[in-house]
């Protein structure tokens, strides 16, 4: 039996690892609810976010803060043009062509980075210098405060978004009825590309804050998107805050199996909570309608 | 469909069939016949999920992984535990069957994406068994003496057999979807593409047929896997893994969704382009991805599209017309 204080070792740094899988499946879910795609590419975005800050600082020489922000900022605008340049000349047509598209876009993405940046696997430094800070036995790394204070601040910053802004809700009257939205003169097409861009974003930051912890490569983005694509279902498709809780208790899940079972097959983990969830509650934990049946 | 007639339709099978048959006598040397045999593994996974792709409007992202753990079923039983070859190839087509009824239950019953991320997830999960799973696989360095194909005591062994043993399958197959998308099934397959509700409407069991022609298709990438298997004799983790899974659909994609020639053409093709193009080692993945986004946005018809338009271009060039003139009538 592990003593209770490895138990909450793996809770703190499966949180962590969580609230990058939860951005990312936020990203997920705001191009899901005004343009019902699911954006294969969305894992890259996260990618991008850590490997532009990388190279900022290698090939830039500008200070972290800089750095991170510049590569929020192309991701972006990559996120973007990936809708102006792929996605608004095929709108409307067979979900098929979309979802192949998004894959085209996600490994030439991937394939781009790979010979610009190299297959090494790069380190970004720590935002705050520091030692671990001891907490009920076990050890919590300033990093990790940055994880989480940064994630429930772009939260807030979302919900106040969706909430107070003209075009947060014109946003989510897109994701109600598209055709409604547009009759009440909200243009439609605007609102999906901010909806690339917004996801964007918030891919690139959980990938900026997530990889001071695990390192980052030019191909971290298939994983990392899957499991945002998991904590998306297991927060319920379509609903943003339940895309970040079902992000942190895959990260748990997946680091309690990693440290009590196996870590050979931790990254299994999301995919099995995947297909069991599709299988048995499709509708996500916290989900309030039922996803859609044939 | 230009040339659906049966008569030009059984010209184009014998021809295909002819072709086969005396290609090999054509070829310069040996190693043009072992490119021709890797590309009738990939034509009868492509065949496969291109009736996946094609005729359900599904996508599957984890077709590798079916090669795979049918590669890796006949190659451990027969390699370790001494099975002959044809029990360990069916033991091999029997295990994708159950586990892609597996994945196709929860996700098939679900509308839209959850397929792909689910044969994704599921490609993923195999590709880590592969690798961890050190005793039975051998791991990431690949698991090795595989008999080659054979059956009861006569071995297959030169590359000539194996390319007429190959692509013999890959016809048979061939026929069997040709003849699968003629028949009342493949009506209520594309009826499905269309649109599901219509086709749900009309009478058609959507659920049971998707399962159906999901199953199929990884049974179709089972055959080449085991093939492959026996051919190579040597497997390991790298061949099955997600770039894998993406140059099939590439495959289908650029030959053309439901077009079942076009699903022979992309797989021959796409085998051969990077053995001419030797340079592209590191960009192949760039150049599958742009031919993804490229052939949705001009070619959504693939190479089978293209060279109906071509021809029709051609007609009406003979006819004294141009071909601006002749549209596009569909």
């Amino acid at each position: 039996m592990p003593a209770p204080s490895d138990i909450l070792q793996y809770v703190i740094s499966g949180a962590t690892l969580g609230a990058t899988y939860g951005l990312a499946g936020l990203g997920f879910t705001v191009i899901f609810n005004t343009t019902e795609i699911i954006n294969f590419a969305q894992g890259e975005f996260v990618m991008l976010g850590g490997m532009l800050a990388v190279f900022a600082i290698r090939w830039g020489g500008l200070p972290l803060a800089l750095a991170v922000l510049l590569a929020i900022a192309v991701t972006t605008l990559v996120g973007v043009a990936v809708d102006r340049i792929t996605i608004r000349p095929v709108r409307g047509r067979s979900v098929i062509v979309l979802i192949i598209i998004t894959i085209g876009v996600s490994i030439v993405l991937r394939g781009a980075a790979m010979l610009l940046f190299g297959k090494d696997t790069y380190p970004l430094p720590g935002f705050s210098a520091g030692e671990p800070i001891g907490f009920l036995g076990a050890s919590l790394l300033p990093q990790s405060l940055w994880v989480g204070g940064i994630t429930l601040c772009a939260l807030a910053a979302m919900k106040l978004y969706f909430d107070r802004t003209i075009s947060g809700k014109a946003m989510l009257a897109c994701a109600c009825d598209r055709k409604a939205a547009s009759l009440m003169g909200i243009n439609v097409d605007t609102m999906v590309t901010l909806s690339f861009a917004l996801s964007a974003l918030v891919g690139a930051l959980g990938g900026a804050i997530l990889a001071p912890i695990t390192l980052t490569s030019y191909d971290v983005g298939i994983l990392l998107g899957l499991k945002g694509f998991a904590a998306c279902i297991l927060g319920g498709l379509g609903n943003p805050f339940g895309a970040v809780a079902g992000g942190v208790i895959l990260g748990v899940l997946e680091s309690l199996s990693a440290g009590l079972i196996s870590s050979g097959y931790k990254d299994a983990v999301a995919f099995v909570i995947l297909l069991t969830l599709l299988f048995v509650r499709p509708s996500g934990l916290f989900g309030r309608r039922a996803a859609e049946r044939v | 469909m230009a040339g659906w007639t049966s008569r030009g339709h059984r010209l184009g099978i014998a021809a295909f069939a002819a072709g086969l048959a005396v290609l090999p006598a054509l070829l310069p040397n040996e190693y043009y016949l072992t490119v021709l045999i890797v590309a009738g593994f990939h034509t009868i996974l492509t065949l496969g999920l291109n009736l996946l792709m094609g005729y359900a409007g599904q996508i599957s992202l984890g077709h590798a992984a079916f090669y795979g753990i049918a590669a890796y079923t006949t190659g451990i039983l027969t390699a370790r535990f001494h099975w002959p070859v044809p029990a360990g190839i069916a033991a091999g087509l029997a295990l994708v069957l159950l586990v892609s009824a597996g994945i196709a239950v929860p996700t098939l019953r679900l509308k839209g994406h959850y397929l792909a991320m689910g044969t994704l997830g599921f490609g993923i999960i195999v590709y880590i068994v592969l690798n961890e799973a050190t005793d039975l696989t051998g791991g990431p360095s690949g698991l090795t003496g595989i008999p080659k194909l054979g059956l009861a005591g006569v071995t297959i062994a030169s590359d000539l057999h194996v390319y007429y043993v190959v692509w013999g399958a890959a016809f048979l197959l061939f026929l069997l979807a040709q003849n699968l998308v003629r028949s009342r099934l493949g009506r209520a397959l594309r009826a499905i593409h269309t649109s599901e509700t219509a086709a749900a409407v009309l009478g058609v069991d959507t659920e049971r047929y998707k399962i159906g022609v999901f199953i199929l298709s990884a049974v179709y990438a089972g055959v080449a896997g085991a093939l492959y298997a026996h051919y190579v004799t040597f497997v390991s983790p790298g061949s099955f893994g997600f770039h894998a899974s993406v140059q099939f659909v590439t495959m289908v994609v650029l030959g053309g969704m439901g077009s079942l020639w076009g699903a022979v053409a992309g797989a021959v093709f796409l085998t051969a382009l990077p053995e001419v193009l030797r340079a592209i080692e590191d960009y192949d993945i760039l150049l599958y991805g742009g031919l993804l986004i490229l052939c949705m946005m001009f070619l959504p018809g693939g190479l089978a599209e293209g060279a109906e338009r071509l021809a029709r271009g051609v007609r009406v060039l003979a006819a004294g017309g141009t071909p601006a003139a002749s549209g596009r009538t569909r």
